[in-house]
């Protein structure tokens, strides 16, 4: 098996899951109790809190932990957008291709009468810093711009929108979820206000995740009840998990450089091998993207199906077709980026893990290709093309 | 619990009557590659039975699956019983699908009966 599907959750490393193990077994207290046996996990919080701030250059006191990322975003737009309001700021500039995580809560926003701006995208999948600043207005509360897209990986400019809000004094959050333990990220470098990741994209558990916070930022908390977390998120704190996470990001930023110098080559070998397929085209910026992303769109066929193959030939990806997000329509952010529909249904998304080796790389494109022409043998779409009767796309 | 039934994917992998029939009498051609699913069906009938059918679709693999499905109900069969085909036999042959995949099964049975039509317009026979 090849697992592909990184980007959408990653296998526990050895060492998160001995480290929650150790925790579910040794330190099970409450963080919240006195005595020691609690105040023994409320270290062993900590400890987790200060290794997650150092992976990102921040203080301790400026990590949440939240159930993931989704959370985390919403904390992050909701706090943004009350303490906007109480000044009178109701616009918030995103853009069209964030998670859903983003964009479902600022389309509740919109309806509660908050301005939405969504930036266009460019071909490249990629926005710069001079699209945010001619989009702030003095109304403007915040920016929330994803710092690598999870379809196409491409990476933002985080460091330029940064300093364009810094400057401006606009509150920046970065939705880091793909980027996390993938990508060096700095809040100071990149003047980022706020920002969200998850543990299981960075092989840490499922279920958990943190929001930054950077100190004087206003935050507003979703769950309300106890006084954990400075008062910013009750519920007694999931310790196993947090500790697994610190870990697994600890060593994934450990690694960080050897884990792009692996992961580079066996990316762009696979880039290579799928563009000599005919009618193809890498979806996002062939540089300036995740090193484990490939997303590629092959005309006349249909994601799902092509996925699925892959899955007989034991290879796990992922596709951005209509018939995968149950909708009619195909992935946001292919759309974003421009490609019309009839091709953005036969995308497919490899997100690579660091076990992969060129053998894998190879056997990939084997498959790919066996499996797009043997599609293609059967598609109306296909046959379309090739007698002339309609006009190729890709 | 797998996404679809064995039969499913069995459809999937190994569809039946894949391809073009040269002289068809009957084709039809429904769906449109915005929404990602296209079906078209190729009859021949002799003496208003379906000697040969063949398909091709862009598709899912639950539209792919519906289509061979589809295909195997009606082969062989006189044209009046083409004609009653129902998404739901359709679906029920292939052991159910998904509530959001019933769509499918739905095209297919449109498939077959664009393409009776088109027997219909060039034969002058009612079906």
């Amino acid at each position: 098996m090849i697992y592909a599907d990184n980007a959408a959750t990653t296998k526990m490393s050895e060492a998160a899951i001995n480290t929650m193990v150790a925790t579910a077994n040794e330190t099970w207290g409450n963080p919240s109790s006195l005595y020691g046996f609690g105040q023994r996990a409320k270290e062993i919080l900590e400890d987790a809190r200060a290794k997650v701030a150092s992976a990102i250059g921040a203080d301790p006191k400026e990590i949440i932990f939240t159930s993931g990322g989704s959370e985390a975003d919403n904390q992050a737009i909701l706090s943004a957008a009350a303490a906007g309001k109480k000044k009178g700021k109701t616009h918030i500039i995103s853009s069209a291709f964030e998670h859903h995580a983003v964009l479902h809560t600022l389309e509740k926003l919109r309806k509660e009468g908050f301005d939405i701006t969504l930036l266009d995208v460019h071909e490249n999948g990629i926005l710069t810093a001079k699209d945010v600043e001619d989009a702030i207005r003095d109304d403007t509360c915040l920016v929330t711009i994803m710092y690598a897209n999870n379809e196409i990986g491409t990476i933002q400019p985080i460091g330029e929108i940064g300093a364009v809000c810094r400057s401006r004094g606009v509150v920046f959050h970065t939705d880091a979820v793909q980027a996390m333990g993938h990508l060096k990220v700095d809040v100071e470098r990149d003047s980022v206000d706020m920002l969200s990741a998850s543990a299981h994209k960075f092989h840490g558990p499922k279920g958990v995740g943190f929001l930054y916070v950077r100190k004087g930022t206003p935050v507003t908390n979703l769950i309300e009840g106890g006084a954990q977390e400075r008062g910013k998120r009750a519920g007694t704190e999931n310790v196993p998990g947090i500790a697994a996470m610190a870990r697994a990001l600890t060593d994934a930023v450990a690694n960080i450089d050897g884990y792009a110098s692996k992961l580079t080559p066996v990316r762009d070998r696979i880039i290579e091998g799928l563009s000599r397929i005919p009618h193809s085209a890498l979806n996002g910026d062939a540089e300036r993207r995740l090193p484990g992303n490939i997303n590629f769109c092959f005309e006349g066929i249909e994601g799902e199906s092509l996925l699925l193959m892959l899955d007989d030939l034991g290879i796990q990806a992922s596709s951005g077709s209509a018939c995968t997000s149950g909708s009619l329509d195909p992935s946001h952010v292919l759309l974003a980026i421009g490609r019309v529909h009839d091709v953005a249904h036969g995308s497919l998304r490899l997100s690579l893990g660091e076990d992969i080796t060129d053998e894998d790389a190879d056997y990939i494109i084997r498959s790919v290709a066996d499996t797009v022409e043997h599609l293609r043998n059967f598609s109306p779409v296909w046959r379309d093309l090739q007698s002339g009767k309609t006009q190729y796309i890709l | 619990m797998a996404l679809y039934s064995d039969k499913v994917m069995d459809h999937f992998r190994n569809p039946r009557n894949v391809g073009v029939i040269e002289d068809a009498n009957g084709i039809g051609e429904v769906g449109n590659a915005k929404c990602g699913d296209i079906m078209k069906m190729y009859l021949k009938i002799e003496n208003d039975i379906i000697t040969d059918v063949k398909f091709e679709t862009f598709g899912c693999a639950s539209a792919i699956a519906s289509s061979s499905m589809a295909t195997e109900l009606i082969k062989g069969k006189p044209v009046s019983e083409a004609r009653e085909l129902t998404n739901k036999a359709v679906a029920e042959a292939l052991d159910g699908l998904p509530d959001y995949k019933m769509h499918c099964s739905v095209l297919a049975e449109e498939a077959i009966s664009a393409a009776l039509d088109d027997y219909s317009s060039r034969t002058g026979k009612t079906v």
